[in-house]
């Protein structure tokens, strides 16, 4: 079971480093359309920041902030939105994965397949983040 | 038999020697896989989706079905690591 971390200075400095990786993980996804980056990328940033916070805080508190079961929901879920924003196109005259055909009214095809990729780029993150963090639990729970 | 394996690896790394020298070179710009679709993509990539990233165009729009089934290996490791790593009970002898 993961101890908390002795020091003080390692606590305090583990609180305020958290947002800034997770706002970090979150420019990296949005922003894989005009430099380096994009979805798996952004992924694994964010689960550095959880897994950050189990190592320090220790396993009651961040079990309280983050349950792995919260891991596991939203890797499915990451996984869902991608396979939806595949399915929506086929009603509405498209083919599979085909992003110009999404149900978005007043939009240029070329618009439409900009937000297509966010979407999945979003998706993509998600998944590779619950992936990662429910790899670290079983591994950490394993040691008890 | 032991005896064999050698001789059996050897032959293979000379097929797959012999076949492998007559690739195209790297860059080249009349191999096949350069000619096909590739200029296409670079040239229509900023006027069909509005991406200055090409590599993230191609990913996601162009090769999307491909980034899915990634996708779903990657939480397919993360499940597969569930049921590895499960608690069992000192009683049950199953799996």
């Amino acid at each position: 079971m993961i101890q908390r971390y002795e020091s003080i200075i390692i606590q305090v400095v583990c609180k305020v480093l958290v947002p800034f990786i997770q706002l970090f993980g979150l420019y990296v996804i949005i922003f894989g359309h005009y430099g380096p980056g994009g979805g798996f990328q952004g992924g694994v940033i964010l689960a550095t920041s959880i897994i950050l916070l189990r190592l320090c805080m220790g396993k009651e508190i961040s079990h309280k902030k983050f349950p792995p079961e919260l891991a596991t929901g939203l890797g499915i879920g990451g996984l869902l939105i991608f396979s939806l924003t595949g399915f929506i196109p086929l009603f509405f005259g498209g083919a599979f994965l085909d992003y110009a055909y999404l149900p978005i009214p007043g939009l240029s095809s070329a618009d439409l397949r900009y937000i297509g990729i966010t979407i999945v780029e979003i998706g993509i993150g998600l998944a590779v983040m619950g992936a990662c963090v429910l790899i670290f639990d079983r591994l950490a729970d394993g040691e008890q | 038999m032991k005896f064999l394996t050698v001789p059996i690896i050897g032959i293979f790394i000379a097929l797959m020697l012999y076949a492998t020298s007559s690739l195209p070179d790297r860059g080249d710009p009349q191999a096949p896989a350069n000619v096909h679709v590739s200029p296409s993509y670079i040239e229509r990539s900023k006027e069909d989706t509005g991406t200055p990233n090409l590599v993230t165009a191609v990913l996601a729009d162009y090769r999307g079905y491909d980034t899915l089934g990634e996708t779903i290996v990657i939480v397919t490791a993360g499940l597969a690591c569930i049921i590895i790593l499960m608690k069992r009970n000192q009683n049950d002898t199953k799996i």
